[in-house]
């Protein structure tokens, strides 16, 4: 079975690419707050719940919705979009965020709204969530970006006739350091939305993705 | 496609450290949760249920001694000693070899080693050691496993996805045998976190009761050893026969408030095995024992016509272990699959949730053949397995 990438997104260090397109840069490096909150303004997403959410699932969120924006769901069902995502510090960020609440017995205080976001998946939920995707969904954990690991797992998704999309990708964030890959996943036949028309598809393989991977 | 056997499986609970003494405490109707003091884990008395750690170290140093690792007990964290005893017990006498590189090794875990975040840890191990990969390079090196392990993080339904993701893989043809194993910690950053949202019951959780007060914590770790070659299996034969993950696209912390989309998942786990719904004999199902929870799955059940199966949830024995919770629950579903006895549903006395669904209420001798397992989790994730005797 032939599946095609149609359409990626990468956001690192101090820009953002999609579909081969500088879509955001910033001579200076920014604080990787004030960086996601410059491209998730000048991304025109608009979703407010996007300021309460923590680094990392704003990091993918953003990388998600790029993607999107450049795709059309239409005509898909809603239970065959599949969401499977990867990364190495799994929510480790705000781990330690939440760890700060308790180190202190006489300054305890532990907060839900930290807490729910101490695990790696929450950015399915996020992603979910804001475009119905309600397929098969994953989250896994490796050491680096492993495109194998990956194209293996969506593409028995596909195999198997559990999905006709998926979302798939890498968003890692340590620290400071951030590096986020995003791809959309269909069968042969699938058109973009207008603003993503231009872009021609690639054959959805690890070697492709490594390629998208080390684009600079 | 190709069928996925069991062939054999460990559990380490507060109820033992095999699956059979597990199992032989669950038919007994002993509970594992206890009010625990320990001021390394909460500042005021918690119930948890907590594997024995005297019994732990014991065990474990009798596994160094027995691979010739001349290594201190304490190089290793505890979650490292649940899982390498687990992978230890459940690899014994069995015909899979680690090094074969047809033997795959999946690790489902929450929080891998998040105790040492703590202060107390921090000069004990290389900082490293908190990684996820890093845990599972340190599995994998210790049994000279061939492969990098797949390691799945994906809140509550870690356990059942890391099964299901072994599964695809032994029936895509990739690989010959798989190696699952799950663990988590009782850890103070779980605890007051689950305290944070209020929902830590003050009494041991009472999964489907009218007066169920949210869920009990718990610490442990399971281990499936699977293989498409059906061989050394014991009888009856068990295998996995289908499995499905969903999302509910509706609220991070919140399950859904239809159960449309864990039915969903129920159904299409199913179809995968080609059994119609009335076919499912027994469900293991996620009971954390919170309202909502508890009340989305009833609702789930009812969705899919499976008001009459009997169901029980194993959260009232050994709380809600996180990311072992989908490894341990479906070995003990699977033992009553073998052994024809469905356990009680520990904590439930009167019916609280709006769907009547048919809650263990004692043991219960039956001949099945069909067990659905079930668990939903944060980040709206839902995930349904089969186990089938053949």
């Amino acid at each position: 079975m032939d599946l095609y990438i149609t359409s990626y997104c990468l956001v690192r260090d101090n820009r953002v690419v999609v579909n081969d397109r500088l879509v955001f840069y910033q001579e200076n490096i920014l604080k990787f707050a004030d960086f996601i909150k410059a491209v998730y303004q000048q991304g025109q997403i608009n979703y407010p719940k996007f300021y309460k959410m923590d680094a990392i699932s704003k990091l993918g969120f953003v990388a998600a919705e790029l993607v999107l924006k450049e795709t059309s769901t239409e005509g898909l069902d809603s239970g065959a979009i599949g969401v499977v995502l990867s990364n190495a510090s799994s929510s480790l960020v705000t781990d330690i965020a939440h760890n700060e609440t308790i180190k202190d017995r006489n300054g305890y205080f532990p907060s839900p709204s930290v807490f729910v976001y101490t695990l790696p998946n929450i950015v399915i939920g996020e992603i979910c969530i804001k475009n119905h995707f309600k397929g098969e969904n994953v989250f896994l954990i490796s050491e680096s970006f492993n495109a194998r690991l990956l194209h293996d797992y969506v593409g028995e998704l596909f195999e198997n006739g559990r999905v006709d999309a998926c979302l798939c990708g890498w968003t890692e964030l340590n620290g400071d350091i951030f590096n986020a890959m995003t791809v959309w996943v269909t069968r042969a036949g699938f058109t973009n939305s207008e603003a993503g028309q231009s872009y021609r598809p690639l054959l959805f393989s690890a070697e492709n993705m490594n390629v998208i991977m080390s684009h600079n | 496609m190709k069928p996925v056997y069991i062939l054999n499986d460990n559990i380490i609970t507060s109820l033992g450290f095999t699956t059979a003494e597990n199992m032989a405490a669950i038919e007994r109707g002993v509970i594992g949760i206890r009010e625990v003091t320990d001021p390394g884990l909460y500042p005021s008395p918690v119930q948890l249920s907590l594997v024995d750690t005297k019994r732990l170290n014991a065990r474990f140093s009798e596994i160094l001694s027995a691979l010739h690792k001349p290594l201190p007990v304490d190089s290793f964290t505890r979650l490292e000693k649940f899982m390498i005893l687990s992978v230890y017990d459940a690899l014994e006498n069995q015909p899979v070899k680690p090094g074969d590189p047809a033997t795959l090794f999946v690790i489902s875990t929450t929080k891998g080693n998040i105790n040492l975040l703590e202060n107390r840890y921090k000069t004990l191990f290389n900082h490293k050691r908190i990684y996820l990969w890093e845990l599972g390079r340190t599995i994998q090196h210790f049994f000279g496993f061939a492969n990098t392990p797949v390691i799945i993080s994906n809140a509550c339904v870690s356990g059942v996805v890391a099964v299901m993701t072994a599964s695809r893989y032994l029936q895509s043809g990739a690989f010959d045998h798989a190696i699952v194993t799950g663990g988590d910690i009782a850890s103070e950053f779980v605890i007051s976190g689950f305290q944070s949202f209020q929902a830590l019951s003050p009494v041991p959780c009472k999964p489907f009761d009218l007066n169920r007060t949210g869920l009990s914590l718990g610490e442990g770790c399971g281990t499936m050893l699977l293989s498409v070659n059906p061989g050394s299996s014991p009888e009856p034969r068990i295998r996995i026969a289908g499995a499905a993950t969903t999302n509910d696209a509706n609220h991070i912390s919140g399950p859904s408030r239809t159960g449309a989309e864990l039915a969903e998942a129920m159904r299409r786990a199913l179809a995968e095995g080609g059994f119609s719904l009335s076919e499912a004999d027994y469900i293991s199902a996620h009971g954390t024992a919170t309202p909502f929870n508890d009340e989305m799955e009833s609702k789930a059940i009812e969705l899919c016509g499976l008001l009459a199966v009997p169901v029980n949830s194993f959260k009232g024995y050994w709380g809600h272990t996180l990311g072992a919770a989908g490894l341990i629950e479906s070995i003990a579903a699977v033992s009553s699959l073998r052994n024809n006895l469905l356990y009680r549903s520990a904590g439930f006395d009167t019916p609280g949730v709006p769907s009547p669904i048919s809650i263990l209420a004692q043991n219960l001798r039956k001949e099945i053949s069909m067990c659905l397992k079930t668990a939903s989790g944060f980040g709206g994730c839902n995930a349904a397995i089969i186990y089938h005797k053949n």
